[in-house]
């Protein structure tokens, strides 16, 4: 990929900060989701929680399904593709998608590798627990960072977990010497001069999300706190009993996420959350798909 | 001097970098309350159908609308160009609409469509500009004075304290659009 292409990639996720990104099922949740303030949709045939449910091998959507999904919409659309499978990219490419999600959410293609994202023209957002995963992802040619969470729970404490690991990870590097930075590199499985990079400016090269069991204006408010520069929610908003008020309450959290009166005003009578499932109930760990 | 830059979604931590790295004060506008003593507004790069709604939601609308119409010097951005024009292809509602132009949203496609190049902004030579899911503008009224063109399309306006731009000099090390905005507020 050439330089000005991966600048432009980058480019565009900064114009999506301090906003929300909500998956959607059909051209008609899009809309809702546009109408709600949504700053990008990701089109999936399935949510994450009835991904789970249903089980079996989840791949990239019909593209179908993401042609009415783009038609429908002005706003940015992305969708998802199997780690390591990088003919759904090409794919996902050809249908001119304006962000690829190479996402844990869907069965692994490959056990290994990753997709080279550095051959493909059109941006890559990928999922990290940790700032090795981060940088590797980066190495590879992602132009936008997300937390992995634990999709499809409703739970928010996976995202919290790697938000927290990451940027205390970038703490922890920015005040290193440099000639710890080359041990620090080997320990981390990252090439030194990401890391480096990271070193100098206190901060990812790229923007990062949060996402991951994000199903209210809180929870959406604690990730950007947290220092995420903005949320993906994926099963929160069409799982909850009132869609578009949710998605719009939680698009507002996001913009005054530390005004806790305007949060509470926001939070009052949402209607149900999604219902969600604990930690230690879930069956399918999707957070270690793809290191 | 104090630079205003709404900061209810987009890239607005860039402008507000610039503006500071050019020695000037710069606030983050996220609701009216944060909108007091501004001497400069910069309407950031993001996406105009988010920014718009906030607007309303947040009851910064009517007020961001009279402090233009009344002067305030603006710069406005990609998004920001869209919520400044007076009206928008293939849609009925506009947003602030207080530069006379019309503007078509996701001119050039999408992502793949975006790309970077240098043209001449009015007296600035050879400025480097950054197309980003732009728009560009299809037609100008009253006295808009067209700064730039790319392909023949226009892609920067000037309308009394309003300067609108389909593209993003807050990703590049170019100030000198920043710049103007502080000799128009200052």
């Amino acid at each position: 990929m050439e330089n000005t292409r991966y600048e432009l990639n980058k480019g565009l996720a900064k114009m999506l900060k301090g906003g929300v990104i909500m998956d959607v099922t059909s051209a008609s949740q899009a809309k809702i989701a546009q109408e709600a303030g949504a700053c990008a949709v990701m089109a999936l045939e399935r949510i994450p929680a009835d991904i789970r449910a249903a089980g079996g091998v989840s791949r990239m959507s019909d593209p179908k399904l993401i042609k009415e999904i783009q038609e429908a919409v002005s706003i940015p659309v992305m969708a998802k593709c199997r780690i390591g499978h990088f003919v759904e990219a090409q794919v996902l490419e050809a249908l001119e998608i304006d962000y690829i999600d190479e996402s844990e959410v869907l069965s692994p293609a490959d056990d290994i590798y990753h997709i080279d994202k550095t051959k493909f023209k059109v941006p890559f957002v990928c999922g990290a627990r940790d700032l090795g995963e981060a940088l590797r992802r980066i190495k590879e040619g992602a132009s936008m960072i997300r937390t992995k969470g634990e999709p499809g729970t409703g739970d928010v404490v996976q995202a919290v977990r790697h938000m927290r690991k990451i940027n205390s990870q970038i703490r922890k590097v920015s005040s290193l010497s440099k000639d710890e930075l080359f041990e620090e590199a080997k320990v981390l499985g990252v090439s030194f001069e990401l890391l480096s990079y990271v070193h100098k400016n206190k901060q990812l090269p790229v923007v990062n999300f949060a996402a991951g069991g994000i199903a209210t204006p809180s929870d959406a408010a604690l990730m950007m706190q947290l220092g995420a520069q903005g949320v993906f929610v994926g099963s929160g908003i069409f799982k909850s009993k009132n869609p578009k008020k949710r998605a719009e309450a939680i698009v507002q959290a996001v913009t005054n996420y530390t005004d806790a009166k305007l949060i509470a005003k926001l939070s009052y009578d949402l209607g149900e959350a999604m219902v969600g499932i604990n930690e230690d109930e879930i069956k399918l760990i999707m957070e270690e798909r793809g290191i | 001097m104090k630079i205003g830059v709404l900061a209810v979604q987009g890239a607005f931590i860039e402008h507000k970098n610039i503006i500071e790295k050019l020695g000037v004060k710069c606030v983050e506008i996220r609701q009216k309350k944060d909108f007091k003593d501004i001497d400069g507004l910069i309407l950031p790069g993001g996406e105009s159908t988010v920014q718009g709604k906030l607007l309303h939601k947040l009851d910064m609308f009517n007020l961001l609308k009279k402090e233009i119409e009344n002067g305030l010097p603006t710069l406005a951005t990609c998004a920001g160009l869209i919520l400044l024009a007076d009206k928008i292809e293939n849609q009925k509602n506009n947003h602030l609409a207080t530069l006379p132009v019309k503007v078509k949203r996701n001119a050039y496609g999408r992502q793949l469509g975006s790309f970077i190049t240098k043209a001449d902004v009015g007296h600035l030579n050879n400025f480097p500009q950054v197309f980003i899911r732009a728009p560009y503008i299809t037609d100008v009224y009253s006295n808009v004075s067209v700064l730039s063109k790319v392909d023949e399309k226009i892609v920067a306006v000037k309308y009394k304290n309003q300067i609108g731009l389909s593209f993003h000099p807050e990703m590049t090390d170019d100030y000198r659009i920043h710049q103007k905005l502080l000799e128009m507020a200052g």
